[in-house]
């Protein structure tokens, strides 16, 4: 058994000084082009997530933030059969503004913040008085609180040193006399941040949705924001995952986002019924991932570090890295594919590469 | 709309509000009831009182009325009905027979009319006559009008479909036929006539009321459907040799080639002559053989590529072309015109004439027949096109009990996929034709049935579906099974290989970059482009890469200075290699791209000093 298996691994082996990856290139490229502008749909959250075409765009071009970004969260293993459990940790995910729950009103008079619970939408988001209390200041700070009932006032000024002035407004007062206040101005903006201010569940998470797969109830909400998920107590922080790679790479590190990147490019393939060997993706995603950040493949990322000029400037923006390397007196030591191409040399791949040794006796 | 949505009730008990009526497009006013008003219109129409070129469409749905009498419109005839009678009464028909009413009459009398696509909106169209119930407004005079002209002339669309329809009428206008009566007073560039058009067994009214068959574009062929050893799959055909022999799909082509006496700045010109032989680039004796005294080819001489057709002389390019004496000497240019590469025939006829410009104009005509080969492209009206596979001589192609070989074996694959039907019928009734000696006819809709030609061919002793015992040519043994067979219209397409046909190994390369050229035109190789590239280095062989980028393509050998990098040259009065720059004698030769050499020289044209560093090749 053993001797068979030794037998078979330099033949499952790539030969050295393969072209893997136009190889890859090439196996993710031709599928690539018979992908289907058809979407597939989906209810829930998920509906709007971009697949296919765009969606491999977007992971090749490592962008910020996907169009719609998803998390899935799983429960933790003795909680995770009960849906009851689940609405309840999707409830308390969803994250509730402000704004959503209570009317917000500024009173120019008097230079207050007024604001009103409307106890229809906080009863039914699960909202209580005292955790909008409790958000109010903490985004006001150290302005004046007054709560009754179902209103609370915000009274401006009260208790806040005026801030340091910067250099500037120092030399406009020296020159035209001290500006006059402008509260109102403030209030406005004061206002704005109250509103926006998270009364209950995670920033960032929008709607949830709870689905049942592989016999387990999870949680599958719009947004992301692993950190303050992970903090909820009956989540399995294990078990979490978001198809934003950016905040994967933030959270768990370079090698978790290349497996996400991996895990993303598959599923879209797949989705579109395309067959692409996994070692193609792999080597794409390794070669996004290999120097600790995730690089986006195209002239800003991995084309865009080529070692020599010329092939930097056979890519796109040809002017500029010549004449960039003309200034900083680059040499181009002929390295790449492109290169020895252009000046007409043999290629360092496959054939090109394999030199014949030969032991002199002495 | 009112700001309060009225109710249902209200909306059915209220009065209607006037309908806008729009003149061309542009709102002319509002008249109470639409409806009546363009009914009225109609009325007067019919009546010859208002113009028969306008047409009035009412919309219900939107209550307005739309009357159009500008140009443009595509309109189509109709024959007026009224309370399900038609205007068209048996007295009028016999009065057209004779000759003393016409279709102006019938048009001015309101009998027949003409609707716009808007109007055809508010009409209901029965498809004959006999079909006339009373809501109907109008007939159709013939259904198989609906077919443009070029659809019309097929038999039998209505048992195609639909995309093959549209690609026989694109290969109709491809075919090979009589395209003018006058075309030997012609000097068309390209033209072709093909040597026996034939009329079709099979055609359509349309054919006839065109004369098509005076300019016809096509020939009957005997059509078997079988397949033959693998030589007609994917739409290829097998065509009897012994059938182009006798002229099958035979045609000419004629090319007109020009040339003209030009004017040039200076008061020079060029001259139409036998070029002498100091004439700078002069080809030889043996090239000007064909031409008489004039320096023009004489008609009928047999010309192959690169002949003269006419000798002709320009003046130098440069004025200060001095020779070693410092004597101006006139020395004239040799600017022939000559046949194209690759091209045989003879000359056809010639014409000299004045260019628009007030020059001297010959234009010469060669002829060459073409003769079908392999590769060239025939097609039915049905959308079946194929190409010759092979071309094989009679005696091994199948024949029937009286001795009918195909002229051309189609595949049976050909036929399900694409659903032409009407493929069959005409051969069926080109058979069926062919032994009752009267031509069918297969208009759309109305043409000869299957039912007819089954009763034909049952009549004379033939299978009812046009299916007979073939003998193989070669073993003499009769086939397994009966096979389709039969006479159906074939047009050779001006798709021909000779035209198409082109292969290099060496070549001309241009001028600037020292690459091949590209094109067939001008003898050009075939672009090995970036995706080539990519799967020569995908699958590792380098040398082959480097081959076609570099050893076929445009390799240079060039000296470059050791010391500084920038290309070195050989001095031949001093035989030795030096630097222009540091003037050192330390000089290797590189093999690079000629591109390259041109991309370094660009970059050093921009104030950029790219040096060519070398080191031993480890």
């Amino acid at each position: 058994m053993h001797e068979k298996k030794t037998e078979k691994k330099p033949s499952s082996q790539v030969s050295p000084y393969s072209a893997v990856g136009i190889v890859a290139a090439q196996s993710l490229g031709e599928p690539g082009t018979q992908m289907t502008m058809r979407t597939f749909h989906y209810a829930g959250v998920a509906e709007h997530v971009p697949t296919g075409l765009p969606r491999l765009i977007e992971l090749v071009d490592s962008k910020k933030e996907p169009k719609k970004s998803v998390v899935e969260v799983y429960l933790k293993k003795s909680l995770a059969s009960k849906e009851s459990e689940a609405q309840d940790v999707a409830f308390d995910m969803e994250s509730v503004l402000l704004s959503e729950v209570a009317l917000v009103q500024e009173d120019l008079a008097g230079k207050k913040i007024v604001i009103t619970l409307k106890e229809g939408e906080a009863k039914l988001l699960g909202v209580k008085m005292d955790m909008v209390k409790e958000a109010v200041k903490k985004t006001v700070g150290a302005h004046k609180v007054e709560a009754r009932g179902n209103r609370m006032h915000v009274t401006l000024g009260v208790g806040i040193a005026p801030k340091a002035k910067t250099k500037k407004q120092k030399e406009k007062e020296a020159a035209e006399g001290p500006a006059a206040p402008t509260p109102l101005k403030e209030l406005r903006k004061l206002t704005m941040k109250v509103g926006k201010s998270l009364v209950k569940g995670v920033a960032g998470i929008k709607r949830s949705v709870v689905l049942k797969g592989d016999g387990e109830y999870f949680i599958r909400a719009s947004g992301f924001n692993i950190k303050d998920i992970v903090k909820i107590e009956k989540v399995d922080g294990s078990r979490i995952y978001t198809n934003s790679v950016i905040e994967i790479e933030k959270t768990f590190g370079i090698e978790a986002a290349r497996n996400a990147l991996i895990r993303e490019i598959s599923s879209v393939m797949e989705l579109q019924n395309l067959n692409v060997d996994k070692r193609h993706i792999m080597l794409l995603a390794d070669a996004m991932t290999a120097d600790g950040k995730v690089k986006s493949i195209g002239r800003h990322g991995l084309s865009g570090e080529k070692a020599g000029v010329m092939g930097r400037a056979a890519f796109e923006e040809t002017i500029k890295h010549l004449v960039n390397a003309a200034i900083t007196a680059e040499d181009d030591n002929l390295v790449g594919v492109t290169e020895n191409i252009i000046v007409g040399q043999t290629i360092p791949i496959g054939t090109g590469r394999i030199k014949l040794g030969m032991k002199v006796r002495k | 709309m009112s700001a309060s949505k009225p109710s249902k009730k209200k909306r059915e008990a209220g009065p209607r509000p006037k309908a806008p009526v729009y003149v061309n497009g542009s709102l002319a006013g509002f008249y109470p009831d639409g409806a009546a008003l363009a009914t009225h219109l109609r009325e007067k129409r019919r009546m010859n009182e208002l113009g028969y070129e306008m047409n009035v469409y009412y919309n219900e749905k939107t209550n307005e009325v739309f009357i159009n009498t500008d140009a443009g419109r595509v309109r189509k005839p109709y024959v007026v009905v009224e309370n399900g009678k038609s205007r068209l009464t048996p007295e009028m028909l016999t009065k057209i027979k004779a000759g003393v009413l016409s279709w102006e009459h019938l048009v001015k009398m309101g009998v027949i009319e003409y609707l716009d696509a808007e109007e055809e909106e508010n009409s209901y169209v029965a498809l004959s006559e006999e079909e006339i119930i009373p809501a109907h407004t109008h007939f159709e005079i013939l259904p198989s009008t609906i077919f443009g002209v070029t659809s019309s002339v097929l038999p039998y669309p209505e048992h195609n479909s639909a995309p093959r329809i549209t690609m026989a009428c694109s290969m109709a206008k491809q075919s090979l036929g009589l395209y003018a009566v006058n075309f030997s007073q012609r000097f068309d560039t390209r033209a072709y006539v093909m040597y026996y058009p034939q009329e079709p067994l099979v055609s359509t009214d349309f054919y006839k009321a065109l004369r098509l068959k005076k300019k016809a574009a096509g020939q009957n062929f005997i059509v078997a459907i079988t397949t033959y050893k693998g030589y007609n799959m994917g739409d290829g055909t097998v065509v009897n040799k012994s059938a182009i022999d006798r002229g099958l799909g035979r045609a000419a082509m004629f090319k007109t080639y020009e040339t003209e006496e030009r004017l040039y700045p200076g008061g020079q010109k060029d001259k139409i002559e036998i070029p002498s032989p100091e004439v700078v680039g002069y080809r030889g004796e043996e090239a000007y053989k064909h031409l008489d005294d004039d320096g023009i080819i004489l008609p009928e001489s047999k010309v192959v590529s690169k002949d003269v057709m006419v000798g002709k002389t320009s003046p130098p390019r440069f004025l200060e072309e001095i020779s070693v004496f410092g004597v101006v000497e006139e020395k004239k240019r040799e600017s022939s015109l000559s046949v194209k590469a690759g091209e045989v025939g003879a000359i056809d006829s010639v014409m000299v004439t004045e260019a628009p410009s007030g020059n001297r104009l010959v234009k010469i005509r060669m002829r060459s027949s073409k003769i079908p080969e392999v590769g060239d492209k025939f097609a039915s009206r049905h959308g079946q096109k194929g190409v010759v596979g092979i071309v094989l001589p009679q005696e091994d192609l199948p024949f029937t009990k009286d001795g009918i070989v195909p002229d051309l074996i189609l595949n049976p694959h050909a036929i399900p996929s694409r659903m032409t039907a009407g493929h069959l019928l005409e051969t069926l009734g080109g058979k069926a034709s062919a032994i009752s000696g009267e031509l069918m006819d297969g208009t759309a809709f109305s043409g000869n049935t299957e039912e007819d030609y089954q009763k034909i061919l049952k009549e004379n002793g033939f299978d009812e579906h046009g299916e007979e015992w073939l003998y193989d040519g070669i073993s003499g043994k009769k086939m397994k099974v009966k096979l389709f067979i039969g006479p159906i219209y074939y047009q050779r397409l001006h798709h021909l290989v000779s035209n198409k046909m082109h292969v290099r190994s060496r070549g001309p390369v241009q001028l600037l970059t020292l690459q091949p050229t590209e094109g067939r035109a001008r003898e050009g190789g075939l672009r090995f482009g970036e995706m080539e590239r990519d799967c020569l280095i995908g699958y590792g062989s380098s040398m082959v890469v480097r081959e076609r980028l570099l050893e076929e393509s445009d390799k240079t050998t060039q000296l470059v200075c050791n010391k500084c990098g920038m290309f070195a040259y050989h001095d031949y009065i001093k035989n030795k290699d030096l630097c222009p720059l540091c003037e050192s004698e330390e000089v290797s030769p590189i093999e690079i791209s000629y591109a390259f050499k041109l991309l370094l020289g660009e970059i050093r044209s921009m104030f950029i000093f790219p040096r060519i560093l070398l080191k031993e090749k480890a």
